[in-house]
């Protein structure tokens, strides 16, 4: 056995029908496996499917083994290992934080460094957008834990596959 | 009827029909009573039976049997969670099976109302396939892709739950039937090349083996694999579920290997240089200890679902694909090559580790079994249940053609064998079915001989009386220093008084001069189900044993001098 634990991004192709994301977890819950991220979002070329775009750790070889449990489910059209492929992927964050007026200049200067929108300002606090990798949401994270966080709400990782190619 | 509008049960049972059942197992209750009312005008039988896993059990019988899905109609709630260990006994061995579960109205679905179960959330992780129907018109659609979702690919139980109000819902006739599943692949392409090179592999190989498993039976690879074996003159191993596909008196047939099986499958599989599995999943009791197991080989794997290449046992060469397609394509690549030296060996194997037992003294078990195999002979549907009797059974009974033996293998369910010999008698009325049980596993679902005995089904109830959960105890003796628990069975009925309270015929066999004239006496019992309770041996343990998790070379050939050869 493989004992190469890394972080795989999974794309799958599925019918939208009740049922499918509890398959669709089961394979992984299965093998005690946690998700780290999902994504589902409706077709809107066809309403007939979803996408959906799951994070999950693990080693390689119980990861390919759940990917063909998940492409033998009657409810999934395809799945695919994204991972290690040249693809797009993209993150998007909101972070609310503590903001007294005297951190507001520094605080923006941080998010403007990340081209981080602000999307809500009060009194004593600041919320901001942030979109791009996760590897530079990570980043900006770790920079703004140097000062309160109140919130963080991450949507987990989208993916596209580049050209003509389909995703998934 | 004909003036009468169709409604959503009458549509169910019709396309039912249209897929070729006749025959449907279960026990009702308010959820499905309206599917029951259309069942009463219908072409379709409907067997009653006395507890829902016994109907369960009857429709995987009646699919292991005949190769067509076996269906059963039940109730909401607990008539539904009655039957997961059913449905998780068709799954784990791919047998095709529908369940017709009744549900509370779909207004009351998800607010604990009397009798809701949400079965297609219990039953997810046990079933090919699920649905919960909520719009009557989607009824016939549903209904004719679970058949073929249950009976195609990699064959496995599918479950329709149906509110009442849907199936009491009048449907217009213009509805939609026809399966749209762009999620499932029914047949998966064969990749020739792939076929060429395992080919070459075979023919060149000095001493190759073939592992046979219930994927050949279910694609109905019989013919094909007498072919090649004949031809190229390799000698064949089968699993528990892949027993008959080639016929196991066969010279180059040396039965079942693994956990229980004969020494000389398991050394052949120690020594061969190749071994092809042919629908068989390389399960953990057989190659327990999947680095180890045949480490010496090159391996090559046949099997339709892509899953199970290289899930445990990493192979050299995997074959995605129908057995019997598979093994068509492959045969005309095949070269013979001189296999003579190395089936010298095997015979050497079977000559010199023969099955054994001591047939003077007391009675036992294997003697029982044997003598039933030497009466009945191997036209005969065998069923048994789980446990020694299972494995003495696999030993002693060879079974020459396909569909001959009935028995839970992955999942292990105690109280399948009678049930399923019921099922499997349904299905094919004019056959002997002879069904092997332990006197713990017969007493989880004997409620069925009423089922027997109310459809004058003539099966011959074997039943091996240890008044031990020999299995365990067996373990518990062997590697847990005898120290028993949980498994007497103190309190066992008399059998004999509870056949006759039944309706049933009763035979007892305490001697083992008694064997053969009460066994075959019983066999010309063809009235009703008889059974025969063998009072046997208490503390017999099935030998050869292969230590759980083990490789196959420690394998034990009989009860050791010393504890410390186990350790």
């Amino acid at each position: 056995m493989n004992n190469n634990i890394e972080k795989h991004s999974i794309s799958l192709y599925v019918n939208n029908k009740p049922g499918v994301l509890i398959r669709t977890s089961l394979v992984f819950a299965r093998r005690g496996y946690n998700i780290d991220s999902l994504v589902v979002s409706n077709d809107s070329n066809n309403p007939k499917f979803s996408r959906m775009n799951i994070e999950a750790t693990g080693d390689t070889d119980t990861l390919h083994l759940m990917l063909a449990q998940l492409n033998r489910l009657v409810d999934v059209i395809h799945a695919r290992d994204l991972s290690g492929e040249d693809i797009l992927q993209k993150e998007l964050s909101l972070v609310k934080l503590e903001c007294p007026i005297e951190k507001r200049t520094e605080l923006l200067q941080i998010a403007e460094a990340f081209s981080a929108k602000t999307i809500d300002l009060t009194e004593n606090t600041i919320t901001f957008q942030i979109a791009g990798s996760s590897e530079k949401l990570n980043r900006a994270e770790t920079l703004l834990h140097g000062y309160k966080i109140k919130e963080i709400v991450r949507t987990g990782k989208v993916l596209m596959t580049r050209g003509e190619e389909a995703t998934a | 009827m004909s003036d009468k509008k169709k409604t959503g049960a009458d549509i169910l049972l019709d396309t039912i029909y249209k897929n070729g059942v006749d025959k449907m197992f279960g026990l009702p209750g308010g959820a499905i009573i309206p599917i029951m009312d259309a069942v009463k005008d219908h072409p379709i039988d409907f067997i009653l039976t006395r507890h829902e896993q016994g109907a369960s059990h009857m429709a995987d019988g009646y699919a292991r049997a005949t190769g067509k899905p076996g269906v059963i109609l039940i109730t909401s709630g607990p008539g539904a969670t009655n039957t997961l260990t059913g449905i998780m006994t068709a799954q784990m061995d791919s047998v095709p099976m529908v369940i017709i579960s009744g549900q509370q109205a779909t207004s009351n679905l998800g607010l604990d109302t009397f009798q809701e179960a949400d079965i297609s959330g219990m039953s997810y992780p046990i079933v090919k396939h699920s649905y919960l129907i909520t719009d009557p018109k989607e009824i016939p659609k549903a209904i004719n892709e679970a058949f073929f979702i249950a009976s195609t690919g990699r064959p496995g139980p599918v479950i329709l739950d149906i509110p009442k109000d849907v199936a009491n819902a009048v449907i217009d006739e213009d509805y939609d039937d026809t399966i749209d599943l762009p999620g499932y692949l029914a047949k998966p392409e064969l990749d020739i090349d792939k076929i060429k090179d395992a080919a070459q592999m075979i023919s060149q190989a000095q001493k190759p083996i073939f592992l046979v498993g219930h994927g050949a039976i279910i694609s109905g690879a019989d013919k094909i694999l007498k072919t090649i074996v004949e031809d190229m003159n390799i000698p064949i191993t089968n699993s528990l579920l892949g027993k008959g596909c080639f016929p196991e008196e066969h010279p180059l047939n040396l039965g079942m290997p693994g956990m229980h099986g004969t020494a000389y499958a398991n050394m052949a599989l120690c020594e061969c240089d190749l071994v092809v599995s042919i629908g068989s999943r390389w399960d953990d009791r057989i190659a327990a200890s999947p680095k180890e197991f045949c480490a010496q080989a090159k391996k090559i794997h046949i099997d339709i679902d892509l899953v199970e290449i290289n899930k445990v046992v990493k192979v050299d060469i995997g074959l995605v694909g129908d057995a019997k397609d598979v093994l068509e394509k492959l045969h005309k690549y095949l070269e013979p090559n001189d296999t003579s030296k190395w089936i010298k060996t095997v015979n050497k194997f079977r000559k010199d580790y023969p099955l054994k037992y001591k047939k003077e003294g007391k009675l036992r078990a294997q003697h029982v079994i044997e003598e039933m195999y030497n009466l009945a002979g191997s036209d005969v549907i065998y069923t048994t249940d789980v446990g020694q009797h299972q494995m003495w059974a696999a030993q002693f009974i060879k079974i020459n053609s396909p569909r001959n033996w009935i028995s839970s293998g992955g999942a292990g369910t105690m109280g399948f064998g009678f049930p399923s010999a019921i099922g499997a008698q349904m299905a094919c009325p004019d056959r002997k079915v002879v069904t092997i049980v332990g006197d713990g596993s017969f007493q989880m679902t004997l409620s069925e001989l009423s089922t027997a005995v109310v459809n004058k089904l003539p099966i011959k109830i074997l039943l091996l009386n240890n008044r031990y959960l020999g299995m365990v105890r067996q373990w518990q003796n062997l590697f847990y220093e005898n120290r028993l628990t949980g498994v007497d069975l103190e309190g066992n009925p008399d059998f004999l008084k509870l056949a006759s309270a039944y309706g049933a015929k009763g035979f007892r066999i305490r001697r083992s001069s008694d064997v053969r004239k009460v066994l075959k006496e019983a066999l010309q019992y063809n009235a009703g189900p008889c059974l025969i309770d063998a009072v046997v041996e208490q503390h017999d343990n099935v030998f050869p044993m292969v230590p759980s998790g083990a490789n196959l070379d420690k394998m034990i050939l009989g009860f050791p001098q010393k504890r410390k050869e186990l350790e």
